[in-house]
């Protein structure tokens, strides 16, 4: 007798509900584990990292704040992800974006400064997409690796925009950093912290929810994803899809970037790579690449971060506890998620 | 001049051990099919546990040993999730990485002493690998620089060739390259997929915890949060570079090496540069990018001279259709 993993029909709608609910029972215990290990109460913590990420409306809305960049990025790769195109450059497409902005805040003076933000933004974008633009054209022409060359690309854009704040561009006074961009052109706050780029992100999760479900080109990027053979038949141009769900891809995770810049740090400097991107990827995979979950997945990731900084002031934990959590969290549902497309089989006879 | 150079290469071969026992590992991993962007986790966990451990016990070797473990333990969960439970290499190698990060981060303040409150931040080892220099060899101009090292860096004159002969000459070799290229026809030859995929993912994440105590027991002997400071994305890079030929891992060691120290030893002198210090720092993934592109698109007709393996991040199962 032997256990055996065999592929369902259909994917199993209860276990895409049942799974990311265990793991993340399993996700908690586990934690617990490291806790107690730690010599900390396992419930003192998790209460300390609700109220951290939740509690009262000021951590609720830095909790949000870090969600918005969390979730454009998912938005983002989720696209490319569609194609089974592994972007895992929405990092340096981040940075591009932030770039972007600083630059048309920085040198186009000639602008009317109310044109500031809006013209960043849209700059930001096009950064992004022609940065992931390159990788995407690479991969349809010549079949270049992409997961390779977007990592690569990370770090070059990080790189450069490392030399953009600390010479080229660097404000008179300070030792790194860009000169801060003009009041009047930072995105608005709406409640406390949180700035109007949430609507910008929960509007983006309706207009792809809409390309992505209710149109043929999502049908059609589904395709190329699933059975690539299928949609070449159908006459569906793959190359052009790539290339073109690329530079969406790295418009969204550009503005994610160039967004952030004009409504937290206002200029260009030190902590812009600070791994939205990356994340931003975890947030897709979670949320199986549908735009609504990814809210939740971004909220949930979100919380875990600006609640372990609690647990540093409550707790006198290390703040790297935020991180053990979140690969706590993303193991047990790597682990899980086989189940959803695939069941165990017990083979009472071993074929001859 | 001549003596600028020697340093410089010093400088470089004791920066570059670290980077290749961890590109090594990642090779054998990568020739199976195994992405595993947990690297940088992987490193910081081995150099961490090489530390607390030389620190608990003031013995350099059982250091290494529990980074090893260590290290292949954490690429033991990664094998795990893609070989048995199919997982996305990409997403699993970066949880890797996300909680080996955080883990060491976290442990580091403790595994100290309760004199030091718990934390290994500021302490220092009794003894660490020094540089052992064999007479006449290391009177070679510039040469001499290879012939005095650590043990760490004697032992990679053996492994690299070793490593070579084994993926090419051996047929051993020939199972991880067929499992790598294409599993279906490795399975079909009688081969398991599954266990060359968790026997290589192990050893290449020993190899990466080996990489990370290079770094807190001899280069800088310390322990610091994130030590390894990106050192596991520059593996992805060098492997690569390599080409994904254990032979040649020293190569990319050494040209990115080089930059890194050129980069520092120029800066301690002051001497003001053309170049910006941040071109330098990235310009190792730049010439990756350009590395690997430019490979792909002249080898359009000649596949597998320089491309990576073929079933790179994919994973497999025999009822696959």
């Amino acid at each position: 007798m032997r256990l055996a993993v065999v592929k369902r029909d259909t994917k199993s709608k209860s276990m895409a509900v049942l799974i990311p609910l265990i793991s993340f029972i399993v996700s908690l215990i586990l934690g617990a584990i490291v806790l107690l290990a730690s010599k900390s109460s396992p419930l003192q913590a998790y209460s300390a990292m609700l109220k951290g990420a939740f509690g009262n409306a000021r951590r609720f809305q830095y909790t949000i704040v870090e969600a918005i960049p969390l979730l454009m990025c998912g938005l983002g790769v989720g696209i490319a992800f569609r194609l089974k195109f592994w972007n895992i450059g929405a990092e340096g497409q981040y940075v591009w974006g932030a770039i972007g902005i600083t630059w048309v805040m920085q040198f186009w003076k000639f602008l009317p400064t109310f044109m500031l933000l809006p013209i960043g933004l849209v700059v930001g974008m096009l950064l992004g997409a022609a940065w992931a633009g390159i990788p995407g054209f690479l991969k349809a022409q010549w079949s270049v690796d992409e997961t390779l060359t977007t990592l690569m690309l990370n770090y070059v854009a990080i790189g450069f925009a490392e030399y953009l704040y600390i010479n080229a561009w660097k404000a008179p006074y300070g030792n790194m950093g860009t000169p801060e961009f003009p009041e009047e052109a930072w995105l608005t706050q709406v409640w406390g912290k949180v700035h109007s780029g949430l609507f910008i992100a929960l509007a983006l999760v309706v207009i792809l929810w809409f390309l992505l479900y209710k149109t043929r080109w999502g049908f059609e990027l589904n395709m190329i994803g699933k059975n690539p053979r299928a949609a070449r038949y159908q006459g569906v141009s793959i190359k052009t899809n790539i290339v073109l769900a690329m530079l969406i891809s790295g418009a969204i995770c550009g503005l994610a970037g160039s967004m952030n810049t004009a409504a937290i740090a206002h200029r260009l400097t030190k902590g812009v790579d600070s791994g939205y991107g990356f994340t931003g990827i975890i947030i897709a995979w979670m949320a199986g690449l549908h735009p609504f979950a990814s809210i939740l997945v971004a909220i949930v990731i979100a919380a875990l971060k600006t609640g372990a900084e609690s647990l540093q002031i409550a707790m006198k934990l290390p703040e790297s506890m935020g991180e053990v959590l979140q690969g706590l969290v993303l193991l047990p549902l790597l682990a899980g998620t086989i189940f959803i497309e695939h069941r165990l089989k017990i083979i009472k006879q071993e074929a001859q | 001049m001549m003596d600028f150079i020697t340093k410089l290469l010093a400088v470089t071969i004791a920066m570059g051990t670290s980077l290749t026992y961890a590109t090594l590992g990642e090779i054998y991993t990568e020739k199976t099919g195994v992405l595993n962007l947990g690297m940088e986790g992987t490193m910081l966990m081995g150099a961490l546990t090489a530390f607390a451990t030389a620190l608990a016990t003031g013995n350099l070797y059982v250091g290494l040993l529990v980074a090893m473990l260590t290290g292949g333990l954490l690429s033991l969960i990664h094998a795990f999730l893609c070989v048995t439970m199919r997982a996305n290499q990409v997403v699993s190698g970066l949880a890797i990485t996300m909680f080996g990060t955080g883990l060491a981060n976290f442990l580091g303040q403790r595994l100290g002493p309760a004199s030091n409150h718990y934390n290994l931040v500021g302490m220092n080892l009794s003894s660490r690998f020094e540089n052992i220099a064999i007479p006449v060899l290391k009177e070679i101009p510039i040469l001499g620089a290879f012939f005095d090292v650590s043990l760490l860096t004697y032992a990679l004159y053996l492994l690299i060739p070793f490593s070579w002969f084994f993926m090419y000459k051996t047929k051993f070799g020939l199972a991880i390259r067929a499992v790598g290229e294409s599993p279906r026809t490795a399975s079909a030859m009688g081969i398991s997929v599954p266990r060359l995929r968790y026997l290589y993912t192990t050893i290449g994440g020993m190899f990466a915890g080996l990489g990370g105590a290079c770094l807190s027991l001899s280069f800088t002997p310390s322990w610091n949060d994130g030590m390894t400071g990106g050192k596991g994305w520059i593996v992805i890079a060098l492997v690569i570079f390599a080409t994904w030929n254990p032979g040649k891992a020293v190569i990319g060691t050494l040209v990115f090496g080089g930059i890194t120290s050129l980069q520092f030893s120029l800066q301690a002198a002051g001497v003001k540069m053309v170049i910006p210090t941040q071109f330098l720092a990235f310009s190792p993934y730049l010439i990756t990018f350009l590395t690997l592109s430019i490979m792909t698109i002249l080898n359009q007709n000649r596949k597998g001279a320089y491309a990576a393996p073929a079933a790179l991040g994919t994973s497999f199962a025999i009822d696959d259709k």
